[in-house]
């Protein structure tokens, strides 16, 4: 067992890190207002990155690398809060032609859980919906959909579709499964990034403003906050880094519980992160301007994602349950 | 970012299950917790058989009569003993989980030679004497004064909240050799427990037992040989103490907890349809809740043992591991309170439902959140350590009080 990052997962971090931080700076964020939180030239140097072609076999031009590796590189999407069908493209590597070079825009919905709410539908080229039956693919401009005006995060448009049509059947109910063990693991990584941003703001922040001559970052009612930030973020990364592993290699776990698992404590805590970090910005952090809400709100659509803390805690609950008979 | 666990160390799992599947049943019940004799005579008989089966101190060094192993067989073994509910550690806590890899650490040839086996064989229980009444989270107010006279300290002063003092040969002794210092002015000493001068009182906790005491230090001789580390670096020596006792310390223990939740599980299953039943969705997901953390928690401490695997001493970022591993239990035996019922009023099992374990464990659940450093201090050593934020100034010394005439 060696449960670290490698010298090549190092750099691959590095890499994406870097990129992030110089294509979509903290303050480029609100720019996105303006495009329905999306950018083709964007998407295309993500798919040069290898954002969606991660895990596509070296000999389909892929990069060959794990979910794991996967789970790194989301993270680092997720300090950015970088906006777009990010997790749908990447899942639709192997499936959809296109997808894995950012020639095809993919996105998905999980068809059976109501309101059916369609992500960034006018930038997809192609809509994959996840039923119980298998994978199937949808043409988005067939949809009958109805934009929502004001949606909870500035950066994801959402469609209402009230009768979603049952598209082409494009793989089996396994492979169903698997995306959706996948999708949540990549949505826990870029939880994750969140909840390590907005301590990273909260730090920041807190080190130079001043309250009764001192920075606020010195008051221990503060540092406590952040220490309780701290260890969200940790348990966060256990939890996700061990999702990925468990994904690449069955054996080492029950993939059901290491997801779910990853999805739930992933959730909260990038919920409770930005909550937090809004705190730490006392009034500012209640306004626009200060970019801190975009996080709290993306944790809020990703969290409705691949499964709910209620669903998966309940999942959870089954299984021990089934373990106990 | 590999999990799996190497043939060696499923080897090594294969013949401990066998070994522990045929040896806990035969070491029977452990004896009445305030019976601190056959405490010490259960779990130091249990430490022996582990011993010589090859068993005792899996990371330590072979030298000593340890196994020498990998972090991952220290892993596997923690799973392993938690599965088959194994004896707790109980009086040998403070020499396995502390002293003695501190001693490895930082101890002379002498003092390794003279304890660490022995720590390992159950021939030596150690305690803790760390605090003073007035120095609890405040460690460096520490008044316990060590004089040197010849080749010996001679310490008075007095300790509080000392883990199976009781039961112990020898103690972990911080006391003060510079008076003007605060923490540039204390040593780590060993204590042999028969010195004369020694007085033990025990303390009753809230769960009515007495597992810690206070001990009173009369001008008790202590050879200067017994000196860990340089004089006046003790508490750089008890850094590395610490880092042990809030590392992976308590790994066994998660493990129990994850048992614990299955039994909860048992618990609701047994009456479905009850207002603290398994129909219960809210309940059933506070269930599946609590386990997703445990099992994030595991997961925590596999990166957590991985990464000190470099260094061999646990880092700052167990102060993580504890803080929610803390939170944590008080919360599922808070959940297992309420479980219960009314029959929580009753702390002997009461209409076949569980409350001596339910309510032993709730009870005992406070003190981990005091112990080892609190939580308030572990949250310091976040945020000045790990995420450098400034230290809180500290407060003026009062002024001296005016000499009446």
């Amino acid at each position: 067992m060696d449960f670290q990052l490698d010298e090549d997962q190092l750099a691959l971090r590095e890499g994406v890190r870097s990129f992030c931080d110089g294509r979509v700076p903290l303050d480029s964020l609100a720019s996105f207002e303006e495009t329905a939180g999306f950018d083709r030239s964007l998407w295309t140097e993500l798919a040069e990155l290898g954002v969606f072609n991660l895990r596509e076999p070296e000999s389909a031009g892929g990069v060959g690398l794990g979910t794991a590796d996967a789970v790194l590189v989301f993270a680092e999407l997720g300090r950015r809060v970088v906006p777009g069908p990010l997790v749908w493209s990447h899942l639709a590597a192997g499936l959809v032609k296109g997808a894995a070079t950012g020639e095809t825009v993919v996105g998905g919905v999980e068809a059976d859980i109501e309101p059916v709410l369609v992500e960034h539908l006018e930038s997809l080229d192609v809509l994959l919906a996840l039923r119980d039956t298998g994978v199937f693919r949808i043409d988005p401009r067939e949809l009958e959909a109805a934009a929502i005006a004001t949606p909870l995060d500035p950066l994801t448009p959402l469609h209402h579709v009230a009768n979603l049509p049952a598209g082409e059947k494009i793989a089996g109910p396994e492979v169903a499964q698997r995306l959706r063990l996948e999708g949540a693991t990549l949505a826990s990584a870029l939880l994750l990034g969140i909840a390590e941003a907005t301590l990273e703001m909260a730090l920041e922040y807190s080190k130079q403003r001043e309250q009764f001559g001192r920075p606020i970052g010195s008051f221990q009612a503060m540092k406590h906050m952040m220490a309780d930030m701290f260890v969200k973020q940790e348990v966060a990364r256990a939890a996700a880094y061990a999702a990925g592993a468990t994904l690449d290699q069955p054996s080492v776990g029950d993939i059901d519980r290491a997801v779910g698992s990853a999805k739930i404590i992933s959730s909260e805590a990038a919920l409770r992160n930005s909550g937090a970090c809004i705190q730490v910005h006392g009034g500012m952090g209640f306004t626009w301007e200060v970019p801190v809400h975009y996080y709290l709100k993306r944790s809020w659509v990703l969290e409705n994602c691949f499964g709910s803390i209620d669903e998966h805690s309940e999942r959870v609950a089954i299984a021990l349950a089934d373990a106990r008979e | 970012m590999d999990l799996r666990y190497s043939e060696k160390d499923e080897e090594f799992r294969a013949d401990l299950r066998t070994w522990l599947e045929r040896e806990v049943p035969a070491h029977g019940a452990p004896p009445p917790v305030n019976d601190w004799p056959a405490r010490r005579a259960y779990d130091t008989g249990w430490q022996r058989k582990l011993f010589d089966a090859g068993y005792a101190g899996i990371s330590w060094p072979k030298e000593y009569g340890g196994r020498d192993g990998s972090p991952t067989e220290q892993l596997v073994y923690y799973e392993e003993i938690a599965r088959v509910n194994a004896p707790y550690i109980g009086v040998n806590f403070v020499g396995m989980l502390h002293g003695g890899p501190t001693l490895i650490a930082e101890g002379t040839p002498e003092q390794k030679k003279c304890h660490v086996p022995q720590i390992l064989t159950g021939e030596q229980v150690w305690c803790q004497g760390f605090s003073e009444p007035g120095a609890g989270s405040d460690l460096a107010a520490l008044a316990t004064r060590a004089e040197v006279d010849g080749d010996h300290y001679v310490v008075s002063g007095h300790k509080i909240w000392c883990s199976f003092a009781q039961a112990a040969d020898y103690c972990e002794l911080l006391v003060r050799t510079d008076p003007e210092a605060k923490s540039r002015g204390i040593t780590w000493l060993i204590m042999d427990m028969n010195s004369p001068g020694i007085e033990i009182r025990p303390l009753r906790t809230l769960a009515g037992e007495g597992e810690f005491s206070e001990v009173f230090l009369d001008n008790v001789r202590i050879p200067v040989s017994n000196r860990v580390g340089k004089e006046n670096d003790g508490w750089r020596v008890k850094e590395v103490t610490f880092r042990f006792e809030r590392g992976a310390a308590f790994a066994s223990d998660m493990i129990h907890l994850k048992q614990f939740v299955s039994e909860l599980v048992d618990l609701t299953r047994r009456a479905p349809e009850g207002p603290q039943g398994w129909n219960d969705r809210a309940l059933r997901r506070q269930l599946g809740h609590f386990s997703a953390e445990l099992d994030a928690l595991w997961a925590m401490v596999k990166l957590s043992v991985c990464e000190s695997s470099k260094t061999g001493i646990p880092g700052v970022g167990a102060s993580a591991v504890k803080l929610f591993y803390t939170d944590l239990y008080q919360r599922i035996t808070e959940f297992g309170v309420r479980l219960l019922g009314r029959a929580a009023l009753s702390r002997d099992d009461v209409a076949g439902l569980p409350s001596e374990r339910i309510l032993a464990r709730s009870m005992q659940a406070l003190s981990l959140t005091i112990a080892a450093g609190t939580s308030q201090i572990q949250r310091n050593i976040i945020s000045e350590r790990i995420l450098g934020l400034p230290r809180e100034p500290r407060p003026a010394p009062p002024p001296r009080p005016a000499v009446e005439s």
